[in-house]
């Protein structure tokens, strides 16, 4: 039984064509500057503009041809997969310490770090950074921008990976030591096992981080043949200065597709939203 | 979850030991320390010197003691891009992000179905994608000559980028960040109890006295949290930088600011002096933030 007596009065109708008006524009607005994605990359001529006048894959062919796209996707995927694997070992192991033996000012240390990595962002501190990485000779080196990033994600793994291990019962330790474990085959065979839901989520924020970064190795890295997708997409400019509308259009699309799939991914498996609010 | 018994049995329960637990807790903790810690303290000395990237003062910085800082005090330029700063935060975050985030939320709090689900997508699908990406997206649909934009208001020759510089970044920023606001609404208006909404509506409150009433004394927390967040994000946002180039001084936000003082001029003891200002604003924010967290943690276990 719905109690609602003015939903026929004519405010009613003038509010929900409103409503239905907005959500039209709002729709507009966010649809908009994708519809050059999804038309230009199959577009034989493409332009600025996001209509297709004849459909064609030649465009993934002058992609395959350059010399710097597809190296810069695998440039993309180390630097992304070496620190998510930095940052999630690291901050597992740095969780489960914090987490299951008492050190002295513990959450203190946690507290700093967070407010630490919510502080120092790259685009704070990129001249200390660069200055950084120029004095230890990590200029062009991929493990200098693995390790930048690593240090930077650290904190907040560290902390989803503690409030998983505290979530997690210590019974099973203290069984599995009684069968004379050792330590280190306790985590290994049951505590790693208990927080992979942690373990996953870390990694793919992680990961996703790295790929879209564009400050850190654009700082970072010099040589061509070492710049990620992020950065080549800045370069991709014909000899007559224009910009090369084929090779940007492709280029985009295959560099969105891992974010997109990793997006279809999450939202089908667990749902995409914040449950009661964010957690940290 | 809360297991409180015996504290003194359960702890350690592998028996890792203090030392074992020191150590594998160690390399978190240096790469936090070398790449995190002191690149901030470093900041500090580096605002002092006459360090640039290259030519003498590159090998040979000398320190300048608060010359930088009175420098960067009394430069007009920076107190515009200080200023352009401010009109980005609260133009794209506080007001922009925030205020549509919560519309969407709002108006879709119910709605099932086809139309919330393509939403909720595309607004998604604009905050995951690239960085790099999203900026030539934006770049060729505001094109002078070629662009969608031009094209559907007829106003080709319009170089809108060019022309106005920052409404492009602030609108830019708000397609570009509005999900997690909308998400982080979505989720808090779950915890409005339907039924005072129903007992409103009953006695013929409109929306606006719903939400006033109702709805924002419920929220006032996550309202708090998000505006905390997205300013500190948007505060410490580069990607304005590959829509500009960095080079329009009307357009020059703090963060673009440091990087064509520091890296592309090479003046890298100024820029660490700029940068500082930076690191001590993102330090109040976060302070405040923290502190929200704590209390309501508090508050939770109470």
């Amino acid at each position: 039984m719905k109690i609602s007596p003015r939903s026929s009065a004519p405010g009613a109708v003038v509010a929900k064509i409103g409503r239905y008006t907005f959500l039209s524009v709002l729709l507009g607005f966010f649809a908009l500057p994708m519809l050059w994605l999804a038309s230009a990359p199959f577009n034989a001529h493409p332009t600025l503009n996001g209509s297709i006048s004849s459909f064609t894959l030649h465009n993934f062919s002058v992609l395959l041809k350059d010399p710097y796209a597809l190296p810069s996707l695998w440039n993309s995927l180390l630097l992304a997969g070496g620190t998510a694997l930095l940052t999630v070992g690291f901050a597992a192991a740095a969780a489960y310490a914090l987490s299951r033996v008492r050190v002295p000012g513990r959450d203190g240390i946690l507290y700093a770090l967070l407010l630490l990595s919510s502080i120092v962002t790259g685009t704070a501190a990129m001249v200390p950074l660069f200055q950084l990485a120029f004095k230890l000779h990590l200029i062009d080196s991929r493990l200098g921008v693995i390790l930048v990033f690593t240090g930077g994600l650290l904190p907040a793994a560290i902390f989803i990976l503690k409030d998983f291990t505290d979530n997690t019962p210590k019974s099973y330790e203290e069984s599995a030591r009684v069968f004379g474990a050792s330590p280190f085959q306790i985590i290994r065979h049951i505590v790693l096992p208990m927080i992979r839901p942690g373990l996953a989520t870390v990694t793919v924020w992680a990961v996703v981080n790295v790929w879209g970064n564009f400050l850190i190795p654009y700082i970072l890295v010099r040589n061509p043949d070492k710049y990620p997708a992020s950065v080549v997409l800045y370069t991709f400019y014909t000899e007559g200065g224009q910009p090369n509308l084929a090779l940007i259009s492709a280029f985009s699309l295959l560099y969105s597709i891992p974010v997109i799939v990793l997006y279809l991914f999450v939202s089908h498996r667990y749902g995409f939203r914040f449950h009661g609010g964010i957690k940290r | 979850m809360a297991r409180t018994a015996s504290p003194a049995a359960a702890e350690d329960p592998a028996g890792l030991g203090r030392a074992r637990a020191a150590g594998i807790a160690a390399p978190a903790l240096l790469v936090v320390l070398a790449f995190l810690v002191f690149p901030a303290l470093w900041t500090l000395y580096l605002g002092t010197t006459n360090y640039r990237l290259t030519g003498h003062a590159a090998r040979h910085p000398r320190s300048v003691g608060v010359d930088n800082y009175t420098t960067v005090v009394k430069d007009p330029a920076f107190h515009h891009s200080l200023w352009l700063t401010f009109e980005y935060v609260i133009g794209s975050a506080v007001l922009g992000q925030a205020l549509l985030g919560f519309v969407i939320a709002w108006l879709l709090r119910d709605a099932g179905g086809r139309v919330k689900r393509v939403i909720e997508a595309l607004v998604l699908l604009a905050w995951i994608l690239p960085s790099s990406v999203v900026a030539f997206l934006w770049s060729a649909l505001l094109d002078r000559d070629q662009g969608t934009f031009n094209a559907l208001l007829h106003t080709q020759g319009t170089a809108w980028i060019v022309e106005h510089p920052m409404t492009v970044i602030i609108i830019f920023n708000i397609w570009r960040g509005t999900a997690f606001s909308m998400l982080l609404y979505s989720a808090a208006l779950t915890g409005v109890p339907p039924t005072q909404l129903a007992t409103a509506r009953m006695f013929g409150a409109n929306q606006w006295q719903q939400l006033r009433d109702v709805v924002f004394p419920h929220i006032r927390g996550h309202i708090l949290t998000n505006l905390l967040l997205i300013s500190l994000w948007t505060f410490n946002d580069f990607t304005p930088y590959q829509i500009t180039g960095g080079a329009d001084s009307r357009s020059q936000i703090l963060p673009v600011y440091i990087y064509q003082t520091a890296l592309f001029d090479g003046q890298m003891g100024l820029g660490a002096a700029i940068a500082l200002l930076m690191l001590v604003i993102n330090l109040v924010v976060a302070l405040v933030y923290l502190r929200l967290l704590r209390d309501r943690r508090l508050e939770r276990v109470a």
